[in-house]
């Protein structure tokens, strides 16, 4: 193993950011900042409950924009061929609301409470995504 | 006040997946390549967004109430179920195999790239169907 393209300070000081914005959503309106679960509730809307939902969305959306102007990162991605972004895209989806959480909701959100539950789950998260992208690799699958 | 609030708090979010490039999805892949050419960059994320939740949420679950008096709605599930465990493993299979997880596809929309909204699109299916699919099970 050798390590490439390590960005540390972007890194961290974009992880303040996401731990300072899922902190000041539970401070005012009481949510975990789980954005599988805040997008799950949309299939099952409850009245009163779903507006805040949609805003997170484009905050979401917003934010980044704003990032690449501070960043200077606008260029195109380099996004895996199609079939897996289709197969890995359902598989995301299905396993994350199956799994009551994804990277924000199990590795940020609920790490933090220190929930047995997201530590486990996220362990199995990584690992799997270890493996998947391990085979990848060595078979040559972009 | 309780939107805007959503408002900064998500804007805070998107930027901050932004300035760790995490919208990237080669970031993501570098991060899970353990066996080549790894990409430590996602721990940092992690370790930074958890040290300042962690503070921030201890703080505010001692006041039990949100700063608009609202009740705080905190997951209080404990148990290590199935559903946990199969649904985590298919999720890393997914990111693995994508490149992306829900929080950086719906960030990265802004960019107008097809890739990013077929994986939203594939996303939004496989969130659909996992629903039923649990219900369906659990029976």
């Amino acid at each position: 193993m050798e390590i490439v393209n390590f960005t540390p300070m972007p890194a961290l000081g974009g992880g303040i950011l996401i731990g300072l914005a899922a902190g000041l959503l539970l401070l005012t309106i009481g949510r975990v900042f789980g954005i599988t679960g805040i997008i799950s509730g949309i299939f099952n809307p409850v009245k009163g409950d779903v507006l805040w939902r949609f805003i997170v969305l484009l905050g979401l959306i917003g934010g980044a924009f704003i990032g690449t102007k501070v960043m200077g990162t606008d260029t195109a991605l380099q996004l895996r061929s199609t079939p897996f972004l289709i197969v890995g895209g359902f598989l995301m989806g299905f396993g994350a609301r199956y799994g009551s959480g994804c990277t924000s909701g199990h590795g940020v959100c609920g790490i933090s409470r220190f929930s047995m539950r997201s530590i486990l789950g996220t362990m199995t998260f990584m690992a799997t995504g270890f493996v998947t992208v391990a085979i990848m690799t060595h078979l040559g699958l972009k | 006040m309780r939107i805007v609030s959503v408002l900064v708090s998500s804007l805070l979010f998107g930027l901050g997946l932004e300035i760790a490039q995490m919208t990237n999805p080669q970031k993501v892949i570098g991060f899970l390549n353990i066996t080549e050419k790894w990409d430590p960059s996602l721990i940092f994320v992690m370790v930074g967004a958890i040290l300042i939740n962690t503070i921030l949420f201890h703080l505010t679950k001692k006041k039990a109430k949100t700063l608009f008096g609202d009740v705080l709605q905190i997951p209080n599930k404990t148990d290590i179920d199935k559903s946990l465990l199969t649904g985590t493993a298919i999720f890393g299979i997914g990111w693995g195999m994508g490149g992306f997880c829900p929080g950086p596809a719906i960030s990265g929309l802004f960019r107008g790239e097809p890739g990013v909204y077929i994986v939203i699109a594939s996303m939004l299916v496989g969130m659909f169907v996992a629903g039923p699919v649990q219900k369906f099970l659990s029976k």
